[in-house]
């Protein structure tokens, strides 16, 4: 095609160009206006062609004012701005020479037909995209319904498949929708929760603060609350649960419904029941222990004015043998039948038994009126005692001691009280068993004291709490000290000196006489050497002896040969220079291996005196067995004589025994020699030697030395 | 605040959408009543409204084909809305046939009409997922399949960060995806402002208020703030610069005063 100047192409691109400038400003096109000429231009073509033809279609118009639609031109202005150019300038640029009535006839009707046909696009278009949009909007939301549904499909299976109960109820608390696990663990049956309130679900052991809360968030003042909760189950059992209520709001947040969370705790509940009861229980008889029952005797004796107490504390009498002969077997059967004869004793309110442990029971009773309560319960538990209990076809004679304890409650805490039962129990034991004791404050205080002493041995010996007094010994032929006793005492913190009697036997007990009696030893020879030292040795009778008590432990302990070996060697003492005093008792029935040592210590020199001599069951043909040398004669013998005149039996038995023992060739030595005439008879009587207040009380190691030199000077 | 996956949002066509509005000023009919009369109000401030998303467009246009002739063949453009006509992947095959679309938009019935638009075309996808969460575009198994990250890509941020308050960390977010670019990629970017508008600010405030009312805030931001956006990448001739001015085709001075509202840049990554 030319485009020559003002050829027919010319003119149709300039009919184009002011159409397009004329439409561009309406359109909505990205393309610049030069681009959008170029769409135009085909159109502007086709109208010129529409107007030429020879036959004249008018349809064309149509196809034209559809392809302005097309061209994004929806603004309506679009058309009516290209119906202006068509009619302005279409027959002026492309009517060529035709006759112009004709043509502007024919550009009217092309008019006519772009405007039909635009509007039947333009309403096509728009129907198209009105479709598209709703059905995009469709598909939107089809995709949002699905993952909706599979979001509750997933919240369902939670909510059915949960293991903790779960329900939603509205404000007014009516239930709506529930799962099968709160069902399950309300009994099962659906009746039993659908339609229910929420709010009739209340429970005796309810908190107070439970229904506040509840109230609180119903009202949309709380939005949520964690409480622990009780249920009546319809069968009339015990729902426990740790319960969580949430408030759910709407859009607006305006409250709308509660969901509560429940997870079943009754098993744990009854768990640690189970726990509490087995740690509160003894496990052999099913009583309360002793945890248990310090907790009561703990309220006991701190309950209100006007309340009282009895405490019974039960120790079977030879259980121990029972053990040791028939087995432990037989022994935990027996304790439970025991256990289930106490319990039958005790059933009133305010009464109880435990078992502390082994064979130790204790009944208690509560009230205002246990003084003549509580010595019934001992009666009763004595009585359930004496039917034999069977046990291997054996019948068993059970037989306890009781110690009683009886009281106001307010005055003393229940480790003093059961400790005072305790006492009052071993009181009872030490008496011969089967019976009851009621405590005694002056007994306990003896016991307490005891006690103390016991534990505070140990500690002593370290601590330098010990020291050793010295008595002299008396030669009843000249009077002149032969040597002296050593006798070892305590200075306790509180309680002054103590003397042997008050803790000896309790170092015997607990075996710390082994390591104290050898420090008493070391002492004693020590001195003796010291005595050696200063004085030299007794003008006449040779050197000062020392005595030194030996306890039945130390007579069996391996080390006593040659600890005193040691002792003596250390001090570059003779052994005659040492006389260990073993008592009567000690010595009775001892065979050939107790004796061993004290013959070996014999053998070296050592004089062995039998002390308290006739207080034991002496078989007197026994003595020529016995490494003994010297016998000292026990007070009682000698307390007779204190008057004048002497008691002729006294005098007798006397006379007898030091003929007996001159006649074994042992030395006589008497203790308790307080008079002058005493200890004039029993020169009289042959005795050799003597100790006594007479003479002097023991003393500081000092003292000897006076005595002597008094001695040596009279 | 976060959603759990399985409860998304619903659709409410009774609120008016920011691409339906678009496409109304536009001239087109995928839009509802509500939409439309959005659209009519803030006209009512801004009558030559329907003249900067034309400008808009027209920028896009110009963008994608100098990009396509820089020979970048994959575009990215989030925010892409109804693509009524003149679409990315029409304007990018004209000169770059192979050429690959991948457009994101988190208006879900843009997106569901983009799906039908596109359905059968392999090069061109669309996803559904927001500006604000960048790793979840970059790391979509449909951006991965579409589009090859080791390449240059033309990203396309048209009238679409004006839609992203100061409080969702715009910039954090384009940082992130510039950042992920490959050397050569473009930046594609116009962004409304108060300068260039031919109207005292407080009338062009109304039409602001109109979107802060329909609950999607215009955020006009400065030309200084919109430079910003470019940080780490040299700017392509003429910078950035109202939409008629960059690289014209026609003169600029026939345009429609609105046109000249905000301003347009490519970027290129070194």
């Amino acid at each position: 095609m030319s485009a020559e100047p003002d050829g027919p192409q010319d003119r149709l691109r300039r009919f184009a160009t002011i159409w397009s400038r004329s439409v561009y400003q309406v359109t909505s096109t990205s393309l610049t206006r030069p681009e959008f000429e170029e769409q135009l231009l085909p159109l502007a073509g086709r109208l010129s062609e529409a107007l030429r033809a020879r036959t004249f279609d008018a349809e064309e118009g149509r196809a034209v004012g559809a392809a302005l639609v097309a061209a994004h031109c929806t603004d309506p202005e679009a058309l009516s701005r290209s119906l202006d150019c068509v009619d302005a300038y279409l027959v002026l640029y492309c009517g060529e020479d035709g006759p112009q009535e004709d043509l502007r006839n024919r550009a009217s009707r092309l008019q006519h037909a772009m405007a039909a046909g635009y509007a039947s696009a333009l309403r096509d278009r728009t129907l198209a995209e009105q479709e598209a949009i709703a059905r995009a909007a469709q598909s939107a939301r089809s995709t949002v319904a699905e993952a909706l549904h599979d979001s509750e499909a997933r919240f369902r299976a939670v909510f059915e498949g949960a293991a903790i109960g779960i329900y939603i109820a509205d404000l007014d608390g009516n239930m709506l929708q529930f799962n099968g696990a709160l069902q399950r663990m309300f009994g099962g049956s659906e009746q039993t929760v659908r339609g229910r309130r929420v709010t009739e679900w209340t429970h005796p052991d309810d908190a107070p603060q439970v229904w506040k809360l509840y109230e609180e968030l119903v009202r949309g003042e709380r939005e949520h609350y964690h409480v622990e909760k009780a249920f009546y189950r319809p069968d009339g059992t015990v729902l426990w649960t740790n319960l969580t209520v949430s408030l759910l709001r709407d859009a607006d947040g305006r409250p709308q419904y509660q969901l509560a969370l429940m997870e079943d705790t009754t098993e744990r509940r009854l768990l640690n029941l189970r726990l509490r009861y087995e740690a509160t229980h003894d496990a052999l008889t099913g009583l309360p222990n002793r945890t248990l029952f310090f907790e009561r005797l703990e309220k006991a004796v701190t309950a209100g004015e006007g309340q009282r107490f009895g405490l019974c504390y039960l120790d079977l009498d030879g259980f121990k043998t029972i053990n040791d002969s028939l087995g432990h077997a037989a022994g935990d059967r027996l304790l439970v039948e025991v256990a289930d004869r106490l319990q039958s004793c005790a059933t009133a309110p305010g009464e109880m038994v435990a078992r502390l442990g082994g064979d130790e029971f204790v009944a208690l009773t509560t009230g205002p009126d246990t003084e003549a309560e509580v010595d019934e319960l001992a009666s009763r538990i004595m009585h359930a005692l004496i039917a034999p209990v069977s046990v291997d076809g054996r019948e068993l004679t059970v037989r306890g001691s009781i110690g009683i304890v009886e009281g106001p409650a307010g005055e003393r805490g229940p480790a003093e009280v059961l400790r005072s039962a305790d006492i009052t129990m071993y009181r009872a034991k030490s008496a011969g068993g089967n019976r009851f004791e009621l405590a005694d404050p002056e007994a306990d205080l003896r016991a307490i004291t005891r006690h103390g002493l016991t534990t505070a041995l140990p500690a002593a010996l370290d601590r330098n709490e010990f020291f050793i007094e010295y008595q002299p010994l008396v030669n009843l032929g000249d009077g002149s000290v032969r040597g002296a006793e050593a006798l070892v005492r305590w200075l306790h913190p509180q309680h002054g000196v103590l003397g042997p009697d008050r803790f000896i036997p309790l170092a015997e007990h607990t075996g710390l006489i082994v390591p104290l009696g050898r420090w008493v030893l070391e002492q004693s020879v020590r001195q003796a050497r010291d005595w050696q030292e200063r004085y030299g040795g007794h003008p006449e009778g040779g050197p000062l002896r020392i005595n030194v008590n030996l306890s039945p432990c130390q007579l069996t302990h391996p080390g006593l040969v040659q600890d005193t070996v040691d002792i003596l060697e250390r001090a570059g003492l003779e052994p005659e220079v040492l006389c260990l005093e073993v008592t009567e008792s000690a010595l009775i029935g001892a065979d050939d291996d107790l004796l061993k040592p004290l013959r070996r210590l014999a053998e070296m020199g050592v004089d062995i005196a039998l002390d308290d001599f006739g207080t034991g069951y002496s078989n007197l043909a026994n003595l020529r067995r016995l490494p003994v040398s010297i016998l000292k004669l026990d007070r009682s013998f000698t307390q007779g004589m204190q008057q004048f005149p002497a008691d002729p039996v006294d005098l007798k038995i006397v006379e007898g025994i030091v003929s007996l023992a001159h006649s074994l060739n042992l030395a006589v030595t008497v203790e308790g020699v307080e008079t002058g005439a005493q200890a004039e008879q029993l020169r009289i009587l042959g005795c050799d030697t003597a100790q006594g207040w007479y003479y002097a009380r023991p003393g500081p190691p000092e003292r000897l030395h006076e005595l002597a030199l008094v001695d040596a000077t009279g | 605040m976060e959603r759990p996956a399985w409860a998304p949002r619903g659709i409410d066509i009774s609120v008016p959408s920011v691409s339906r509005i678009y496409d109304f000023y536009l001239g087109g009919s995928h839009n509802f009543e509500v939409d439309r009369e959005a659209a009519r109000r803030a006209m009512e401030f801004m009558p030559g409204l329907p003249k900067i998303m034309q400008a808009n467009r027209a920028f896009m246009r110009r963008a994608v084909r100098f990009a396509a002739a820089e020979g970048i063949t994959q575009f990215l453009d989030i925010g892409s809305g109804i693509p009524t006509f003149g679409s990315v992947h029409e304007v990018a095959r004209a000169v770059s046939p192979e050429a690959r679309v991948m457009y994101v938009d988190h208006d879900p019935v843009a997106v569901a009409h983009s799906e039908v638009v596109l359905a059968g075309d392999e090069r061109a996808d669309v996803l559904a997922a927001d500006l604000r969460k960048p790793r979840e575009i970059l790391d979509s198994p449909q951006v991965r399949g579409l589009i090859d990250q080791n390449r240059p890509v033309a990203l396309l941020l048209v009238a679409i960060l004006h839609f992203v308050e100061d409080m969702d960390d715009p910039y954090a977010a384009v940082a992130e995806l510039r950042d992920s670019l490959a050397p050569g990629s473009l930046l594609v970017l116009s962004h409304a402002s108060y300068e260039g508008i031919p109207l005292p600010p407080e009338r062009a405030e109304g039409a602001v208020d109109v979107y802060k009312d329909i609950r999607n805030p215009l955020v006009m931001r400065s030309r200084e703030a919109i430079a910003r956006f470019f940080e780490g990448y040299d700017m392509v001739e003429p910078g950035l610069v109202p939409m008629p001015r960059w690289r014209p085709e026609t003169a600029p001075e026939d345009e429609d005063a609105y046109s000249f509202s905000g301003f347009a840049g490519v970027g290129r990554k070194a």
